[in-house]
């Protein structure tokens, strides 16, 4: 889902310590990436295998990148997201954490009106196990199968995908939608694709504290969601008002609460689990 | 980032919002000399990053240089909130004739600027939004094209009648728009915008708090953080790169990410225990974050066991565990020491850890109860 054997990658900061080391992981992992984008490196072959260009556009151009991902400086990630939305991308990752919120609160309605969609940032990106990856979400620690699994945070994802897989329950697609306040793609448009995708059967959503986010997942899935959930929220002994590493993470007032969110998906029958382990269980007993 | 309403009214005057005068005392003498110059009626407050300064005594008002002498003395040196009070700002006692509420801040839902201005001021608007929420104008703002003078002019009169006041609370909804964009800021806040009994509008306490991903391109606002009100733990922590929040518990965690971190204080408290803290060490396996993050940990007299929990995905734990045999060389830990590693080469990892003595596992679930348990001996 989002990713697959169609999808063809611009990594944009190719050339950079990030960029680099997670295009090699990528290639190896067997995603198809077409391009790479560094301002002022254009011309050059990363690794001899993959192009460098000035510019997305140019890449776009001559390679028909349709996928991209976002390693460059917090301060000019934003700026990239643009690029990429301008330039016809369908799908852009951004990896990059510490982008100002208002950096972001201006681009967001410009992806929008582009019609493209944003994973990020702050996030691990994508990966649909066998098929392609497009982040930095490790491949070996991943199986292919029918849970789905969305979540806000890095390694808590990979923690809970590491049980499944140990237990040799593989995963459809598993997709961090990041830790920031600012956000392109929510929960719910996650919900929503893993409902229409034919491949996932069960879905795992890890969220935390901090917004609303978990709240309006949960009525979706009371709603609009046929297929089984399992829940978590990360965060049930944070004080209030201190920002938990993720810039998203944070208790303001009363507001965003663990217990809040939790309260949430118990009312939407979603399954909650109260230690990672418990997916295991959870996810069996529903797949059965 | 907090700022400090002194520096708050600062950015607020440059934006050419009205702000009555007011200056800065660290001593009860500088308080009476400041009094003395306005003219004798004033009001001493506390400059603390906490909410609640007034239910908690550190606000006062003085109708003499001598009364501002008292109420400087029994301020400064006050813990609020567990901050000690370093600096009074001393203002001129205004007339005032209405007290509003205006706020602007960053909305995660709509994903834009929003205004939220309530002529129910003076007062936790968090109290006015949940008692009363129908007393709230909400006014969300679409970033590329700013406040618009008629939005402004809409909020203005939301809370004035008269047109002349009106229209001076729109300008400075302008102002405070250009405030918090020009300077980054997640919220910029005053309460109370006042009228005076001449019918003035001016902004007497002010709130803004800046976007820590901001600070790094504004080193102007950087400069304005004040070490000496924050856990100088905390402070040890973001000079070496880490996030750390100290908590009462005891079992102190050293996780990789913040989400397992979060998690991992959870699994504590779920087996019965209490995290001394919040940490986030990130990907790297560098032994010198290991060497920060155990300084830090261990200068909290109230840790009785040391749980490390990473996951390595990229990293590869033997790396990590490594890492962490390298830290445990240069800096002793009298404290007993948990380590679970889990991920890539994981095998291996543990056997480094458990040549040189160490506790390794390679379950979270287990690592837990085990410092739980070893805390709970220790105590």
């Amino acid at each position: 889902m989002f990713v697959g054997p169609d999808t063809r990658l611009v990594v944009q900061g190719i050339t950079g310590r990030d960029g680099s080391f997670h295009a090699r992981q990528m290639l190896a992992y067997g995603t198809r990436i077409v391009a790479g984008v560094t301002p002022g490196k254009g011309g050059q072959q990363f690794d001899d295998v993959v192009p460098v260009f000035h510019t997305v556009a140019e890449a776009v151009a001559a390679t028909g990148a349709n996928t991209s991902v976002i390693y460059v400086p917090p301060g000019f990630a934003a700026g990239a997201i643009a690029e990429a939305a301008d330039a016809g991308i369908g799908l852009i990752v951004c990896i990059t954490e510490g982008i100002p919120a208002l950096d972001m609160a201006r681009v967001l309605p410009f992806v929008r009106e582009k019609g493209t969609r944003l994973i990020g940032p702050n996030c691990p990106g994508l990966i649909t196990p066998g098929a392609a990856k497009v982040g930095i979400i490790p491949g070996q620690i991943c199986l292919p199968g029918r849970v789905g699994l969305v979540s806000r945070s890095g390694t808590l994802t990979y923690e809970v995908v590491h049980h499944l897989t140990r237990n040799g329950i593989g995963q459809s697609t598993c997709v961090g939608i990041g830790g920031d306040p600012l956000i392109g793609t929510s929960f719910i448009d996650v919900l929503r694709a893993f409902e229409a995708d034919p491949g996932t059967a069960a879905i795992v959503m890890l969220g935390e504290i901090g917004g609303t986010d978990e709240q309006h997942a949960a009525r979706f899935v009371s709603e609009h969601v046929t297929k089984p959930v399992i829940g978590f929220i990360a965060g049930q002994t944070a004080p209030k008002g201190r920002r938990m590493g993720h810039a998203g993470a944070i208790i303001s007032g009363s507001s965003g609460t663990a217990e809040e969110k939790i309260h949430a998906f118990e009312a939407a029958r979603i399954a909650v689990m109260r230690r990672p382990v418990e997916v295991v269980e959870l996810v069996t007993g529903k797949l059965r | 980032m907090n700022l400090h309403e002194y520096q708050a009214r600062d950015l607020l005057r440059a934006a050419g919002i009205p702000v009555p005068g007011g200056e800065v005392a660290t001593t009860p003498e500088e308080a009476r000399a400041i009094a003395t110059r306005f003219g004798g009626r004033v009001v001493i407050k506390a400059q603390v990053h906490a909410g609640g300064r007034g239910k908690a005594g550190g606000v006062k008002l003085a109708n003499s240089p001598a009364e501002a002498v008292q109420a400087a003395t029994a301020i400064l040196g006050m813990q609020i909130k567990g901050l000690t009070v370093t600096k009074v700002l001393v203002v001129p006692a205004a007339e005032i004739a209405s007290e509003s509420y205006v706020g602007l801040l960053l909305d995660r839902e709509s994903q834009q600027p929003v205004f939220m201005v309530s002529a129910a001021g003076g007062v936790d608007i968090e109290e006015v939004a949940a008692s009363s929420p129908e007393k709230i104008i909400r006014l969300a703002v679409d970033p590329r094209y700013g406040l618009m003078s008629h939005q402004a002019l809409g909020l203005g009169l939301g809370l004035y009648q008269d047109f002349r006041q009106a229209r001076a609370a729109a300008a400075i909804m302008q102002q405070l728009y250009q405030v918090f964009t020009g300077n980054g800021a997640s919220l910029a806040e005053i309460n109370p915008l006042i009228t005076t009994p001449s019918g003035e509008v001016l902004a007497l306490d002010a709130k803004v708090v800046i976007d820590d991903n901001e600070l790094e391109r504004r080193p102007a606002l950087e400069a304005l953080r004040d070490e000496s009100a924050e856990a100088p733990a905390e402070v040890a922590a973001r000079k070496a790169g880490l996030t750390f929040i100290k908590l009462d518990g005891n079992v102190g965690c050293i996780v990789n990410g913040a989400g397992l971190a979060m998690a991992t204080m959870d699994l504590v408290k779920y087996y019965g225990g209490e995290p001394a803290n919040f940490l986030d060490i990130g990907g790297s396996s560098n032994p010198d974050k290991v060497v920060s993050a155990l300084r830090i940990i261990t200068a909290d007299p109230n840790v009785k066991a040391i749980l490390f929990n990473i996951f390595g995905g990229i990293t590869r734990t033997d790396d990590v565990a490594n890492g962490i045999v390298t830290a445990m060389r240069q800096f002793t830990v009298d404290l007993p020491v948990v380590i679970r590693l889990t991920g890539t080469n994981e095998a291996e990892a543990i056997r480094i850890l458990e040549g040189v003595g160490m506790r390794a596992l390679s379950d979270m679930d287990d690592a837990v109860r085990q410092a739980v348990a070893l805390a709970r001996e220790a105590a």
